[in-house]
């Protein structure tokens, strides 16, 4: 075990309120430089939550959260960090080419106004080539499948190069095929020595990566330990067992909602 | 020709052309954070601004800018705070900066016509002044937004992305907002603040028919908008010798007609790019060879060929035919 002051991260005592109501209490989890960890556990358990909460985007209500030993408040080495979120598509309202996506992960290591480097445009080859979308960069995002989508979502996170990987949900709604491209570029991430916090409903193609495996209930960790397979989960969170095809994206997802009976109100719903 | 030898004429170009660079320029990241429709509400609050101009004896372009600034944050810090989606806020801003401007405008004992050379632009009775403020302006807007546009591609493609990427969302999103509103006001004189959004939207959704990625949108939007600009003017001129034609709608009028020439073409490049998505790699279940085939499948043949794994399927039908040594299995 490492000293505790340069684990990837430390988190103790975490707690994150949303809109006033506790959703994550008593959290204590260290990750080690190194760990493959799966993050998992039932829709609404909190595993987005607390991803969300390492990376930054929710604040922590209580506890203390370091990032390389770094308290999250003074942390600046974002270049460290890949954030993979959960998304159902990497496009937008205008097109855009999976090249230029996946360059903009690359913005963590450049300056304003700058223009690309060698060593940039190297990285970006790199990540598509891990990711086995190197033919398909001067297409349009849109046009890829579901599956490629993520892949493109996980080269723009590789291609800063960081040794510390946030993925909230990766696989989901994705084929089997795109999952072993998947997990196959997963594979090369840890044998290169990177860190890895994978939130994942089920794990399929990826289990034999996994050192690690933490589940969450309710808000709280209720296991932490060696890796389980896919139907011991729910077993490990004391919840009754749905079976492994209960799993459905949370539908109340809020983000793109209009609120509005209350534009002008503050926190987020 | 010699309409252009006269002094308002090359100022109503120049002022057309930067118009024209700057209001697309911008307008590409608001159609690309899908609030289309940003730049009407900060042209709605920019009525009350010049409305304020014509009150107070200032400058109604000024006040204009300093209300559209305030108006465009507001709309950001609503979309924020409030975690709603943007049409909320700004449709309340939409009326009221139109109410204000217009309570306004008669409290200042000023006729409507005066007002509207605001709300639909009059592009030839442009100053100098005016037009050295519409020309450096736009080029700030201009050079900001390709300058920039790593980063604000980034923030506006996943803002939470670009947030754990390290940039600052917040700033961003702001600097956009009030990119919108300089150029809201620089395109006042040209189209008119009720049509200003027209000049910033549509010559991003043409060019969106026929590009794949972001950098050819912005340059093809610039593009399109000024050559909408300049041509719309140009039009209004020649034929304002036969009757009365405002620059302002004939304007976006012409931008309107290059997105409806566009827009077959799009649904065409888009249908064929869907007709030849590769199938998927899985070999069929069981061999099933096809019927008699009156003709040979090839390059020629007039069926669309898809990849699918290591050979082509042909779409004949409703059928998949992959060639098999001398006939054809169904796929």
């Amino acid at each position: 075990m490492t000293t505790p002051h340069t684990d990837p991260v430390h988190l103790r005592d975490g707690a994150v309120s949303i809109g006033g109501r506790p959703v994550l209490r008593g959290i204590d989890l260290t990750v080690h430089a190194g760990e493959f960890l799966a993050l998992m556990g039932a829709n609404g358990s909190g595993k987005s939550t607390l991803v969300r909460a390492f990376t930054g985007l929710h604040p922590l209500t209580t506890g203390h959260l370091e990032l390389f030993g770094t308290p999250l408040h003074d942390f600046d080495a974002w270049q460290r960090v890949g954030y993979v979120p959960q998304r159902a598509s990497a496009a937008s309202g205008v097109p855009a080419s999976v090249w230029e996506v996946v360059a903009s992960g690359r913005l963590t290591r450049r300056s304003l106004l700058r223009p690309l480097s060698r060593a940039d445009r190297a990285a970006i080859d790199e990540a598509l080539a891990v990711v086995g979308l190197g033919d398909r960069a001067r297409d349009g995002v849109s046009h890829l499948s579901g599956g490629q989508q993520q892949r493109v979502l996980i080269a723009r996170a590789l291609a800063g190069e960081p040794d510390l990987f946030f993925l909230d949900e990766p696989t989901a709604g994705v084929d089997l095929a795109s999952q072993q491209a998947l997990a196959e570029a997963l594979g090369h991430l840890k044998a290169r020595g990177a860190t890895v916090v994978l939130v994942a409903h089920e794990l399929g193609p990826m289990a034999p990566l996994v050192d690690r495996a933490v589940v969450m209930r309710d808000g709280r960790i209720v296991y932490d330990g060696p890796p389980l397979d896919d139907h011991a989960v729910p077993r490990a969170g004391l919840e009754p067992d749905l079976g492994a095809h209960a799993h459905h994206p949370d539908p109340a997802h809020h983000d793109h909602t209009p609120h509005i009976g209350s534009p002008l109100e503050g926190g987020q719903a | 020709m010699e309409l252009f030898t006269l002094a308002f004429m090359q100022r109503a170009v120049l002022a057309a052309v930067f118009t024209g660079l700057a209001a697309p320029a911008v307008g590409t990241y608001l159609v690309q954070r899908r609030l289309s429709l940003m730049g009407d509400g900060i042209g709605h609050v920019a009525v009350s601004g010049v409305a304020l101009g014509l009150l107070t004896g200032t400058s109604p372009t000024w006040t204009a800018v300093v209300v559209a600034v305030l108006g465009a944050v507001a709309i950001e810090v609503i979309r924020e705070r409030g975690h709603a989606n943007g049409d909320v806020a700004l449709a309340l801003l939409f009326y009221g900066g139109l109410a204000g401007g217009v309570l306004l405008t008669g409290l200042a004992g000023q006729s409507a016509s005066r007002l509207q050379e605001y709300l639909f632009g009059s592009i030839t009775t442009i100053s100098r002044t005016d037009v050295w403020v519409t020309i450096v302006l736009a080029a700030v807007v201009v050079l900001v937004c390709v300058g920039l546009a790593p980063q604000l591609f980034a923030v506006a493609q996943d803002p939470e992305f670009a947030r754990v990427a390290g940039l600052n969302v917040r700033v961003y999103n702001v600097l956009v907002a009030v990119l919108a509103a300089v150029s809201v006001t620089v395109a006042m004189r040209t189209v008119g603040l009720l049509l200003v959004s027209a000049l910033m939207v549509v010559p991003v959704a043409t060019a969106q028919q026929v590009t794949r990625s972001f950098r050819t949108t912005l340059g093809a939007a610039m593009a399109i908008g000024t050559a909408a600009s300049l041509g719309g003017l140009v039009i209004s001129a020649f034929a304002s010798f036969h009757a009365r034609v405002a620059p302002g709608p004939t304007i976006v009028l012409l931008a309107l007609a290059g997105f409806m020439v566009t827009w077959p073409l799009g649904v065409f490049l888009r249908s064929r790019q869907r007709m030849r998505a590769p199938f998927p790699a899985v070999q069929p279940e069981q061999h099933e060879v096809t019927d008699e085939h009156p003709h040979e499948h090839g390059p020629t043949c007039g069926h669309v060929a898809v990849p699918h794994g290591d050979h082509v399927d042909y779409v004949h039908d409703g059928h998949r035919h992959a060639p098999h040594g001398t006939h054809y299995d169904e796929h």
